[in-house]
């Protein structure tokens, strides 16, 4: 049965020192799903995403990718497997172009840099940066350089992709530019996971929402059923997020 | 137990040069290769008031800590904090550069030659009975203790030291602060060439005093910074102690020409086993 | 108005041609010596650049590597009667091999912390080297005469075949170096050095491509070595091992500039002639001047062209394109 599942987290839990970044989370992702996790500040979302893609060890619990189990795996084992995540405070290689840091991703697919340099091309026409191509890392606005993290984890031809924040100090303009290319992704068979503040982007894209809160998970569900539930709106109080339906 | 003296009361000095490094480092993330040469500085400050003027070690002591002081601000405002957005690599190399610029200057004013103060007010040895204890060591010992006690409490208890520590444990915070980050660096890359000036005027009363002293004393303090903690204070000290005995016992017990491979032996088993060092954060 | 554009390959083809005929035009040994000295440093700032410029480990102790490969040669030579060139190759083997065992604990580390951690391995090393009696310790070991020959990679007559051994040398870090940057692994290297963490996200095995540019680097810098001891035909710590060497590495790698192939070989080119020549006039009585002016050059270059030298070069030669 759990073969079925893109990505299954079991009785996840990550301590540090005294603090429980994250107790005993349970929660499963199908293929092509898209799910969001949300929760106040602190509430464990980034650990999660952590302990997932390999940077940390959880001190107990398992995580299976379509079966695998992948709970002590190293990051870079857990990308050439399939799983490929932005980060909270975007990453990319400052140093080379848009185009040399989609190719770093894509070779991992492919040896030839010949190759991997025609797979970056595709990439960048899909995330829509092909114009900017031979801009330096520098050289480009938060908004791009999020699109371009998005264009790496892509280019390493995941099965799951993960976002962190990834619509953190966007415009309104540039919000709308990303829920696109999220479902655009989705569309080719992508399966997401996505860490979000932004409850308006919540509502439109996901799924399934799984609300987390000093560290364990207190609801998960379609989204209008998590914004109206009592125990999630009272996490957030004193936060000035309020869920839109739409 | 004469090597364990010994070996407490270099590393009372090993202390002291180490405090200033790791403040440096711990306030704006930068590593003073030049460290060892203010330390050559210092000593060769007191030499020449003491050659010239017959000013005994002790007295040049807040000269010392002015000149270098002045030094420190001076290089960190017309060099260094010229390359702190720069590459790595640029910040890596530009305090060899003053190093190495140092070093050979004062090779060109001074010559060479190797030279000791021949007398200073304290000299001679106490007799313990078990051990013999050097006065000047002693003393210099006891300098470097009550100078780091300074520092202690001048970071712990005025207003610029407390500045300090913010903007060593959080740059960003310090600076939303209303802290001038910039001005706390001037200052502690002074403070920090300040203090090894000030364990220079020490060693002086002791040791032997010539240009390239300061790169084996400088390379030696990147240990003991890694020891107690890069930016710890409390843990330069204790770790220079840590170091200064286990150079002396090491020599002693293994063999003595090996005792600075002891060293840095020391300082990659602490950046592999526990790179945060005993007190650092 | 003419239009001036020179294609780099034949800049290239000139400046090799040229380097070529050098020695033939010019046959005082003085600048022959120095120009084997340029090549012998370009060589060593290229192998540095691999796991510094490329990679971002900025080693200040490539002299540990320089100066094993020295030693297992030249040991190898007087112990078993191992051919130098065989010995270069086990030199290169032995140098690896230690910078492996150093590289994979040092696996996390960065910027000034690897430095240090270089700076702290080479002197573990040279004091080794000055107390182990199976190398002679501190007195070190002179090379012994044997018959004139390729084969036997000595030469007494003239420095010519020694001029092209090295410029030969200096060609295939150059080649490994070019590879190693237009491949899959140049790619890997730049992650590496721009973070840890984007690497691995990306599927880069970072311990692994680490230790490859650990082992390369230090393989190339050994061979620099045994040409060394077969050139100068002696060798103690104090002379192949010292802390001077691998800062001087570093200088002419970020002088010329780290980060691109021919960087290191344009910053040796400068650096080394000028050393060279200051200190035959002005070092010799000891005053220090010329490393006065050495260090002054370091700080002035680190402010103000921390980029290096090259990319002056390649920018002015886009402006007249």
């Amino acid at each position: 049965m759990s073969e079925n599942y893109c990505l299954e987290v079991k009785g996840l839990s990550k301590w540090f020192g005294g603090l429980a970044a994250n107790l005993d989370i349970d929660f499963s992702v199908a293929e092509g799903e898209i799910v969001s996790v949300i929760g106040p500040n602190g509430a464990g979302k980034s650990t999660l995403f952590n302990c997932i893609m390999g940077f940390y060890k959880p001190n107990s619990g398992k995580v299976s990718f379509f079966g695998k189990d992948i709970t002590r795996l190293r990051a870079d084992k857990v990308c050439k497997l399939g799983i490929a995540r932005t980060f909270q405070v975007v990453q990319i290689i400052s140093d080379m172009t848009v185009l040399e840091n989609v190719v770093t991703g894509a070779l991992l697919r492919y040896t030839s840099v010949a190759h991997a340099r025609e797979k970056a091309e595709e990439i960048l026409a899909f995330t829509g940066l092909s114009g900017k191509k031979d801009f330096r890392g520098t050289e480009l606005t938060i908004a791009d350089k999020k699109r371009l993290e998005v264009s790496m984890a892509l280019a390493t031809q995941p099965k799951l992709l993960m976002l962190d924040e990834a619509m953190a100090g966007l415009t309104i303009v540039e919000l709308r530019q990303i829920i696109d290319l999220i479902k655009k992704i989705r569309k080719q068979g992508m399966t997401l996971v996505v860490v979000e503040h932004v409850m308006e982007a919540v509502m439109e894209i996901s799924d399934r929402v799984v609300v987390l809160n000093s560290g364990k998970k207190i609801m998960e569900g379609p989204p209008k059923e998590v914004v109206s539930c009592p125990e999630v709106i009272q996490a957030y109080l004193g936060d000035k997020y309020r869920a839109v339906c739409k | 137990m004469q090597q364990i003296i010994n070996g407490l009361m270099i590393g009372f000095m090993y202390s002291l040069i180490a405090i200033g490094l790791t403040l440096i480092w711990g306030v704006m993330n930068i590593v003073n290769f030049a460290h060892g040469d203010f330390l050559m500085i210092g000593m060769f400050t007191s030499f020449w008031l003491f050659t010239i003027y017959g000013l005994d070690p002790l007295f040049s002591i807040p000269i010392c800590f002015l000149l270098l002081f002045v030094m420190g601000v001076a290089i960190y405002r017309f060099i260094v904090s010229k390359v702190m957005k720069g590459p790595m690599l640029a910040q890596l190399v530009v305090t060899f550069g003053v190093s190495i610029f140092l070093s050979n200057l004062a090779v060109y004013l001074w010559t060479p030659d190797f030279r000791l103060i021949s007398s200073t007010f304290f000299q001679g040895t106490w007799d313990m009975g078990d051990f013999n204890l050097s006065k000047p060591k002693a003393i210099a010992s006891m300098g470097s203790i009550i100078t780091s006690i300074c520092v202690f409490l001048f970071m712990k208890k005025t207003k610029i030291g407390k500045a300090i520590l913010a903007t060593e444990m959080d740059r960003e915070s310090a600076l939303l602060m209303g802290i001038n980050t910039e001005r706390i660096n001037s200052i502690s890359f002074g403070i920090g060439a300040a203090l090894v000036g000030v364990a220079g005027a020490f060693l002086s009363t002791y040791y032997y005093i010539y240009p390239q002293v300061g790169g084996l004393f400088g390379t030696i303090a990147f240990s003991i910074v890694a020891l107690g903690g890069f930016g710890s204070i409390e843990g330069a000290f204790i770790a220079g102690i840590l170091v200064g005995l286990a150079q002396t016992l090491g020599g002693f017990f293994f063999d003595p020409a090996y005792k600075y491979a002891i060293v840095f032996m020391i300082y990659l088993i602490t950046i592999w086993i526990r790179p945060k060092g005993l007190l650092g954060w | 108005m003419k239009n001036f554009t020179a294609k780099p390959i034949t800049i290239a083809g000139a400046v090799l041609a040229l380097l070529l005929i050098f020695p033939l035009v010019i046959t005082q040994t003085f600048p022959i010596h120095v120009m084997i000295l340029v090549f012998m440093f370009g060589m060593l700032g290229v192998a540095w650049n691999i796991m510094g410029g490329y990679a971002g480990m900025f080693s200040f102790g490539q002299a540990a590597f320089f100066g094993i490969g020295a030693y297992t040669s030249s040991y190898l030579l007087i112990a078993f009667q191992v051919n130098p060139w065989i010995g270069l190759i086990l030199g290169g083997l032995v140098a690896a091999l230690v910078a492996a065992a150093i590289g994979y604990p040092c696996s996390n580390l960065r910027g000034h912390y690897f430095a240090i951690a270089s700076i702290a391995f080479s002197e573990i090393v040279r004091i080794h080297f000055n107390n182990w009696s199976l190398v002679n310790a501190a007195e070190g070991i002179t090379i012994p005469m044997m018959p004139e020959s390729l084969a036997n990679f000595m030469f007494h007559s003239s420095k010519l075949p020694y001029y092209y051994i090295i410029m030969a040398f200096l060609l295939i870090a150059v080649i490994v170096c070019y590879i190693v940057a237009t491949s899959k692994m140049g790619y890997y290297f730049r992650a590496i050095k721009e973070s840890h963490d984007v690497a691995e996200v990306l599927g880069i095995n970072v311990v692994k491509y680490r230790l490859i540019a650990i082992m390369v680097s230090a393989f190339l810098s050994a061979m620099a070595g045994t040409f060394y001891a077969q050139y100068i035909l002696y060798i103690d710590p104090e002379s192949v091992m010292l802390g001077a060497i691998s800062i001087q590495i570093v200088l002419i790698s970020m002088l010329g500039g780290a980060g691109s192939v021919l960087g290191p070989v344009l910053g040796a080119a400068i650096l080394v002639p000028l050393s060279e020549t200051t200190r035959v006039m002005l070092g010799h009585k000891g005053t220090g001047v010329d490393m006065l002016i050495y260090g002054f050059l370091i700080t002035i270059i680190s402010v103000y062209q921390p980029q290096g030298v090259w990319e002056w070069f390649t920018r002015i030669g886009k402006k007249i394109k």
